[in-house]
């Protein structure tokens, strides 16, 4: 069971602005990178590293751990500035990010930082990646689990189906995945570039047991992740409404930080706004 | 010109029974596959290890990174489907999630090449050795007959890394033999001579050593070399053929464009410059008809071979 005091959920939130502040300034100091679709999943990542994952940082190798695959390649500020607040590498070396020779690549390598689990970039792969991990993690009759998450714009993407498909197939209970449905991809408004909309019926009718959430509500992740421990012989797909480049105000809802960092003098701003947030839990 | 009496075997048969040995030796290795199952009798494997056996269905690119999954777990997976769509309906699924990550994926497909026969173009991949030795840290193999089919299927499972594997649906002539050599990386001389180089892979070694056999009659001695790694490239042993022989002729059931014999040339040319000339599919399409039929049509004989012998001959001794 996960703790769910107001202390723990307190210091939560506390973690996941840091991974907000973190994210913003890899960001602006790469002057590129995907902050909006970062933000949209930092909670979700915040509660799956800091109360769910078992993970070891002193041994990333380690092979009872749980995986988690993030299939949205592009949000890895979220990713890496996890592992660091994990500790599975320095904090300083977050802003090395999209710079030569750092261990911190544009979009997750797998094999050269600490904790990273798959490669993802070229949308719509991550899914299918965890129906292998699953597979491999019920043949050896293992508990390890696996979490997943995707982007609505992946559900663009035909693997995904793919993936879906054959997760049902096989009863994969020991997958969970999430989907970031923040409602905005590279170029606009999910509904308007590729329509989604009924996507809770879309996954019902591949046989997953489909969960929708708040995606910014801890105590709503937590459910959601127990329920799917409980639930046996599906694998569970959890619809996190979430809003892209959640916790600044102005990049909430804005197409362009999809794929644009902030400016000097937005980076004080969003930087105050955070800490604000900050002081006030 | 009269083919010598080779036996005719069947690649699949090979992989299959090589595989279903492979797995009874080591645990970890497992199979996917994409509705082809039967046909390229992965099927075998099925029956005898069903929990190790993944039927994905016609969904290719899930088939890839599952693969990779169950890779990155630290099993060795058996992808295995038809060329065109394991290596051409996949190709940016093999880049990110088996290359880029240098996973343990081995990509065996069948189904190469022309010698699919009535299916037509859409089933003839000319292109997958191309697409393949392109991209980074993969390892690639084109085995020279069924033998040598089933001593793929045991070397990649032995190393670390991502493998792509191309065999022919058709029957081929076996040339190898069960107690050969094999080694990913090297190729084999299978006949030597010191006039020209004949460079083959796939079912086109088998119609080197009979254009060998052709010029011999002639006066012409030349060297067969079985090119079945093509990635990495046995440079050492191309290089010496250039050197010593000075003309070199490729051959293989694939497009001239990327294919072995751009590999070797690009080679020779770095190292050893040396006149070439490619027997190959000529940046066309194919069509439907009988293997052999197509074999003739785009100029996939010993007696293609013969004349590209004559014509870079020609070249290399001109004052």
């Amino acid at each position: 069971m996960v703790d769910v005091s107001e202390a723990t959920i307190d210091g939560l939130k506390k973690k996941a602005v840091t991974l907000r502040k973190h994210i913003i300034r890899m960001t602006h100091n790469a002057q590129s990178g995907h902050p909006g679709g970062s933000m949209s999943a930092c909670d979700i990542v915040t509660a799956l590293y800091f109360q769910v994952l078992r993970v070891d940082p002193a041994n990333p190798q380690w092979p009872d751990r749980d995986r988690f695959v993030l299939s949205k390649g592009h949000a890895c500020p979220v990713w890496y500035a996890a592992l660091a607040e994990r500790g599975f590498f320095p904090v300083e070396e977050l802003m090395t990010f999209r710079k030569i020779n750092s261990r911190l690549q544009g979009h997750p390598e797998l094999g050269t930082t600490p904790g990273v689990e798959n490669a993802a970039g070229a949308e719509g792969q991550g899914l299918s990646f965890s129906v292998g991990l699953s597979l491999a993690s019920r043949m050896d009759h293992k508990s390890w689990r696996v979490y997943c998450i995707m982007g609505d714009g992946e559900q663009d993407v035909g693997q995904t189906w793919e993936a879906a498909m054959s997760a049902s197939k096989y009863g994969l209970d020991n997958l969970t995945a999430f989907i970031d449905r923040n409602g905005i991809q590279q170029e606009g408004r999910t509904e308007d570039i590729m329509p989604l909309e009924p996507l809770a019926e879309k996954w019902e009718a591949f046989n997953w047991h489909v969960l929708t959430i708040d995606g910014h509500d801890f105590r709503q992740i937590f459910a959601s992740i127990e329920e799917a421990h409980r639930t046996r012989g599906r694998p569970t797909v959890v619809i996190a409404r979430t809003v892209k480049g959640k916790g600044v105000s102005f990049m909430e809802n804005k197409i362009k930080y999809h794929g644009a960092a902030t400016s000097d003098d937005e980076l004080k701003l969003a930087l105050a706004e955070l800490e604000a947030q900050e002081a006030a839990i | 010109m009269t083919a010598p009496l080779w036996k005719m075997e069947s690649p699949r048969s090979y992989f299959a029974k090589a595989l279903v040995d492979t797995g009874r030796r080591n645990p970890d290795v497992v199979v996917v596959g994409a509705d082809t199952t039967e046909s390229i009798k992965t099927l075998d494997f099925g029956k005898v290890f069903p929990d190790r056996f993944f039927q994905l269905g016609i969904a290719e690119p899930n088939m890839i990174s599952v693969a990779a999954g169950l890779a990155a777990a630290g099993k060795i997976p058996f992808a295995a489907t038809y060329s065109v769509f394991g290596a051409a309906h996949t190709y940016n699924v093999i880049r990110q999630n088996m290359a880029y990550t240098n996973l343990n994926v081995k990509l065996f497909c069948s189904h190469a090449g022309l010698t699919v026969g009535p299916d037509g173009a859409t089933h003839q991949i000319n292109e997958d050795i191309a697409l393949m030795r392109g991209i980074p840290r993969m390892t690639v193999l084109v085995p020279a007959d069924a033998p040598e089919t089933a001593k793929c299927v045991h070397a990649a499972a032995a190393m670390k890394g991502p493998v792509y594997c191309r065999f022919s649906r058709t029957n081929v002539p076996t040339i190898t033999s069960t107690d050969d050599d094999f080694a990913i990386g090297h190729a084999r001389v299978l006949r030597d001579g010191s006039d020209v180089a004949l460079i083959g892979c796939g079912l086109m070694v088998a119609r080197c050593l009979e254009a060998a056999d052709a010029l011999d009659r002639e006066g012409v001695d030349a060297r067969v070399i079985n090119l079945a790694t093509v990635k990495p490239l046995d440079i050492a042993t191309i290089d010496r053929a250039a050197r010593e022989t000075g003309a070199i002729v490729t051959a293989e059931e694939h497009t001239v464009v990327h294919g072995i014999g751009a590999a070797v040339a690009s080679a020779i040319a770095e190292n050893h410059p040396t006149p070439i000339a490619m027997v190959g599919v000529q940046d066309v399409f194919g069509e439907s008809g009988e293997a052999e039929e197509l074999l003739r049509k785009y100029g996939l004989t010993a007696e293609k071979i013969v004349d590209a012998v004559h014509s870079v001959m020609k070249g290399r001794d001109r004052p």
